[in-house]
């Protein structure tokens, strides 16, 4: 008997070893790849509070005490390139209008495609999936050129009003309606006598909350993010009408980064708060990112 | 259970709403989207410069790829141009900058190519082997919630910070904290001085692509990984047992079942990244120090962008045009190359099969004059 058991219990060890050995390897492995990932966030966070001269002497784990030296360096060097609060205000003035749109005319366009039975259907859903696949690269030249035809360049008009028309938005919205949206709620609100866009606005809008909060997340982080169109459109330049990205953008096309201490503050100012943001919401956006393996 | 008649009345009452929801999107895809998609192929027939809307044909595209070499002559001429009439000075320097144009497009086409690649293939492995390892019921990897949270966290942040950011990093003085990373461990010798050998991450050629593709990697492969775990998380789960039962090890499972049943999300991941490679600006555009983005780097994106923003004055639209719509030709037949490479072949093979042996039953029953048995 007990020569038995040794027979068939070593090799159970042994596989119990193996399955630790791995899992503690792939363990090391990921924590390198979070240093990887956090090291330069964190060189960015000590820098900013460390002095130019300082900066040269390599690198520390604790941050220094020039914090508030940096900020005040950063008002007189960069003083009329970089506007921190003018570059939030400004993003914020874009971002939140443009989510606004984005999220409700895709949920309205899903909503009419899905709902509803008209001649047209099925072809404007194609046609819908067709443009997802049109990259926004492509028709900057054009839509450059046509705006500088009507003169909305220099406005936020261009930057805003597009959001409307988001293919791929509509369609993640179109596939959760189908999954959790009852056709028979509209017939309901037909026969208790709400109207149909009544009917849009209070029943359908509250029950597709979890999609439509998830898109809201990401087309906010989209357009906080943007920079291609805003530095395109906005042509002139003027500082008091820049994103928070292109004010980036400029302190790395000025001549004065020679205080890096300055640079590694202003670019924590434009990052910090993206990632509080993300540290308060990451479980709704790691779950949102989640549901877009499963498209099928 | 409606009838036919309630149904034929419903849609003629509530059809037209249908229409009124979707018009929205229509008007604001029209004319924010489609007219200047259709104006990009406009704006690529026509000229450059101060003659924007003079009709040239296929001019700009013969610019951008037709090779026009300088000879030894041409340079010579160009420097000491005194010597030369008006209007061969001026054909000179249109030859001179066709050449520069012509370049401009090659370098940026490659280096499109090259950067994608460069982050796609470390990109992909390193997701695909993480996010199998972490959908693997076997393995006890603690904190998973967390290293997801992590890993996706470079994705969220501004690419243009990120840029400036990666900039100041790799600076190539004694400031760059990477090259004083790479001090500390001994591989840059000296920081300072005449005799430093710091790598020159901001002007080499190929360290300044490895950057790129490294912040690119850095970026997305969080993103890509947790799509492809919840594409793993979405093949039955009676598979992996039934293949652990049969004596499997980790790699034929891989081999024989995750990866077959993960193809459509893959192939989703592939064009995807694709289209965002093909579309990389903001970190190309912005990971130079200081004047003009970095010939080494820049990508088709930053070429459209710098020769529509040249400046008010002299606008070469047509260039940036015609760039745009063959960006645009490149996209559709990578698109229609993946989807092609994994359409079900399987289902194919059955479709023409079945078709076969329909024929084949017609003929027979052709041969019996029409009969059925």
């Amino acid at each position: 008997m007990s020569k038995m058991k040794s027979v068939y219990g070593e090799p159970k060890d042994n596989y119990m070893f193996k399955i630790r050995l791995k899992s503690t390897i792939l363990f090391i492995w990921c924590l390198i790849l979070t240093i990887i990932c956090l090291l330069p966030v964190y060189i960015l966070i000590i820098n900013a509070t460390r002095l130019h001269t300082d900066i040269a002497g390599g690198l520390t784990i604790a941050p220094s005490k020039y914090l508030l030296r940096n900020f005040r360096h950063m008002r007189s060097d960069f003083g009329n390139v970089f506007k921190p609060l003018i570059g939030y205000r400004n993003s914020a003035i874009i971002t939140v209008c443009a989510t606004f749109l984005c999220v409700f005319f895709s949920a309205l366009t899903a909503y009419g495609i899905q709902v509803y039975d008209f001649k047209l259907k099925e072809v404007s859903y194609t046609a819908i999936l067709l443009i997802m696949m049109v990259p926004s690269q492509v028709t900057a030249a054009g839509f450059l050129n046509f705006m500088a035809k009507i003169g909305l360049t220099d406005t936020y008009w261009p930057l805003i009003i597009p959001a409307a028309a988001a293919p791929s938005i509509v369609f993640f919205m179109r596939s959760y309606m189908k999954s959790s949206f009852p056709l028979e709620i509209v017939e309901a609100a037909r026969i208790d006598g709400s109207g149909e866009f009544r009917t849009f606005l209070t029943i359908a809008i509250p029950m597709m909350k979890p999609a439509i909060a998830v898109q809201a997340i990401f087309a906010f982080v989209a357009n906080w993010n943007n920079y291609f169109t805003p530095s395109m459109i906005l042509i002139s330049g003027k500082t008091s009408q820049k994103t928070l990205p292109m004010m980036i953008s400029t302190i790395q096309a000025s001549d004065k980064t020679n205080d890096l201490g300055v640079v590694y503050f202003c670019i924590a100012l434009s990052i910090v708060p993206i990632i509080v943001a993300y540290v308060l919401l990451s479980r709704y956006i790691i779950a949102g990112v989640a549901l877009g393996g499963v498209k099928e | 259970m409606a009838s036919a008649a309630q149904r034929r009345i419903k849609s003629i009452s509530y059809a037209k709403y249908g229409y009124i929801f979707i018009l929205p999107f229509f008007l604001v895809y029209f004319f924010f989207q489609l007219w200047p998609l259709i104006n990009t192929f406009i704006v690529s027939f026509q000229g450059n410069g101060s003659n924007t809307g003079e009709w040239v044909g296929l001019e700009n595209f013969q610019h951008l790829l037709k090779k026009v070499t300088l000879t030894a002559e041409d340079r010579a001429n160009l420097r000491n141009s005194a010597k030369l009439t008006d209007d061969e000075y001026l054909a000179l320097s249109n030859k001179a900058l066709r050449a520069g144009i012509h370049q401009d497009f090659v370098t940026a086409f490659k280096n499109t190519l090259i950067l994608w690649f460069g982050n796609f293939i470390p990109q992909l492995l390193l997701s695909l082997s993480l996010a199998v390892w972490f959908t693997d019921a076997k393995l006890k990897i603690p904190g998973k919630g967390f290293f997801k949270v992590v890993m996706y966290m470079p994705n969220i942040i501004t690419a243009a910070s990120v840029a400036v950011l990666f900039m100041s990093m790799c600076s190539e003085s004694k400031y760059g904290a990477v090259n004083q990373l790479l001090h500390s461990l001994g591989i840059v010798k000296e920081l300072d001085g005449p005799q430093r050998d710091t790598i020159k991450f901001l002007t080499g050629v190929w360290p300044a692509r490895i950057v790129i593709m490294f912040i690119q990697t850095w970026m997305w492969f969080g993103n890509t990984m947790i799509m492809l775990m919840s594409g793993i998380m979405g093949i039955n789960p009676s598979l992996f047992e039934a293949a652990s039962i049969d004596g499997a090890n980790s790699g034929q499972v891989f081999r024989k079942i995750t990866l077959p049943l993960l193809s459509p999300i893959m192939v989703y991941t592939l064009v995807t990244s694709m289209m965002g490679g093909l579309q990389m600006f903001d970190i190309p555009f912005l990971y130079h120090q200081g004047g003009s983005p970095n010939k080494d780097v820049s990508t088709v994106a930053v070429f459209i962008y710098g020769h529509f923003h040249t400046g008010q004055m002299y606008q070469n639209y047509g260039y940036s045009g015609a760039a745009s719509v063959l960006l645009f030709i490149v996209t559709l037949c990578l698109g229609f190359i993946t989807f092609y490479l994994n359409r079900d072949v399987d289902a194919i093979a059955k479709k023409k099969q079945r078709k076969r042996i329909a024929k084949q039953a017609k003929a027979q029953s052709k041969q019996f004059g029409g009969l059925s048995i």
